[in-house]
């Protein structure tokens, strides 16, 4: 009881104080997850709204697909781009396993089906409603794509922080392809699990305070775009 | 087609237009031909087949059997437009609607400003150009759905119950937008639920029954003295 109030004082006085360790990590942590959901929505949101739009055959099962593998498991998903990535797989020569380079790879991997899945419901949806008014103005294809995707703006930005969230809060695949290395590759799940287990608590903790937090303004921040793009918008 | 100036896509021919959903004929063999500067009012009770109609006039739907033409031709013409019953509105501007369907037909620029300028004051809402369109009130979204064709400057225009679920006065003013977009050159053809609107704007009248054309005559005849049953009927029902 006495460790714990005492970690948590300590912790947030890492917090308020800004604690260089802590900002490293945390710093780190929101640029890898930054730059894999970037990839992500390049590779998810076309991918996504193709599906929805296109008909072709094989689709279903497709999305079935999609829609199980926003549940990949982390560490298989880690696992399979350590063996890519390691001296003797086949992207060994590029020397990327242990950098952030892989950890955002690993990470881009389990969140683009998190962020097509989204997308395809997403735009499917608008497709329903915008399909007879876009053939009626012989909108390309294409046109049709970007459209949607417009048109849907706010809600895929949700998407977008799911994927967000989901990259950020993981542990298992990038503490395998990265290394959990002091000051390269150490984030801020990966901290949280190393200094728990050294005993360091109020550094695991008070990572602990900034990743709930962070998920939360996220989650909250959602919301609130939402709603107000709702009213804005209708 | 005598001394009427040449439109390209005019006249919409159909010939033996069957179309079939879930084992239903929705349109059963229709021919029918749609003239240049025309208002056609296509009328029948619901289920009728109606909107299919509109839809495989506009090239929207493909009929099962038989067969559409655009001026002789078998592909579908660009300058053509269609406003729906429920406005589909795009989440921009009123005018960025208008600006969105221009770019689309390949309108950019200056021309694209003084279309859309010219069009939403055509339906009295220059004032609220800027204003997020889903948000604007059911007449609105319609007048503007309406602004969003007529800057298409298309040769038909093709409107399924747009008044349907617009209070009187609103529907009034869909009517005399119709009317100055016809005035402007442009062929009309309308389904609606109201008679008496199909005798203010209408100049020829298509009757469908169970996806067959019973009627296809002048506008002042077919209220003078319909000649199929089914027709009578239907007047006769509006009537009592």
């Amino acid at each position: 009881m006495d460790t714990l109030s005492q970690s948590f004082a300590l912790a947030l006085q890492m917090v308020t104080h800004l604690d260089p360790r802590l900002t490293q990590i945390v710093a780190l942590s929101i640029a890898v997850s930054l730059a894999s959901t970037f990839c992500s929505a390049l590779i998810g949101l076309p991918l996504g709204a193709a599906v929805a739009i296109a008909r072709f055959p094989g689709r279903a099962p497709l999305i079935v697909a999609l829609n199980a593998a926003m549940g990949l498991p982390p560490v298989v998903v880690g696992l399979l781009v350590y063996l890519l990535l390691s001296r003797a797989g086949p992207l060994g020569r590029f020397g990327l396993l242990f950098t952030p380079t892989a950890m955002v790879i690993a990470q881009t991997i389990l969140i683009v089906p998190i962020i097509a899945a989204l997308t395809r419901q997403t735009v499917e949806d608008a497709w329903g409603e915008y399909r007879e008014q876009l053939r009626s103005l012989d909108a390309s294809w294409m046109q049709s794509t970007l459209t949607l995707l417009w048109d849907t703006r706010w809600s895929l930005l949700t998407v977008l922080l799911a994927g967000f969230g989901r990259a950020a809060s993981e542990v298992g695949a990038v503490i395998i392809v990265g290394g959990n290395i002091d000051g390269v590759t150490r984030v801020m799940t990966t901290a949280i699990a190393l200094e728990t287990s050294k005993g360091d608590l109020a550094l695991a903790l008070g990572l602990g305070i900034v990743l709930l937090t962070l998920v939360m303004a996220l989650n909250v921040g959602a919301h609130l775009t939402r709603q107000w793009a709702r009213a804005r918008f209708g | 087609m005598g001394d009427a100036e040449a439109v390209a896509g005019l006249p919409i021919v159909a010939s033996g237009v069957t179309l079939v959903r879930r084992s239903v004929r929705v349109l059963d063999g229709v021919d029918l031909t749609i003239e240049p500067r025309s208002r056609t009012f296509v009328l029948g009770a619901n289920g009728a087949g109606k909107s299919m109609l509109l839809r495989v006039l506009h090239g929207l739907v493909a009929p099962d059997a038989g067969r559409v033409t655009w001026g002789h031709d078998t592909t579908r013409p660009p300058r053509q437009a269609m406003v729906f019953q429920r406005p589909v509105l795009l989440r921009r501007s009123a005018v960025g609607n208008i600006r969105h369907a221009l770019a689309i037909a390949g309108v950019r620029g200056a021309e694209a400003r003084r279309r859309a300028d010219e069009a939403l004051a055509r339906v009295c809402l220059a004032a609220i150009a800027d204003r997020p369109a889903r948000v604007l009130s059911g007449g609105e979204q319609q007048r503007l759905a309406l602004a969003r064709a007529s800057a298409l400057e298309p040769e038909v225009l093709f409107l399924d119950e747009p008044t349907a679920s617009l209070d009187p006065p609103s529907a009034r003013a869909v009517e005399a937008i119709v009317e100055s977009i016809h005035a402007s050159g442009t062929t009309i053809v309308m389904t609606t639920h109201s008679l008496a609107q199909a005798k203010r704007l209408a100049d020829t009248v298509v009757f469908l029954a169970a996806g067959r054309v019973t009627e296809c005559t002048d506008a002042a005849r077919f209220f003078r003295a319909p000649r199929s049953r089914e027709a009578r009927t239907f007047i006769e029902g509006e009537r009592s």
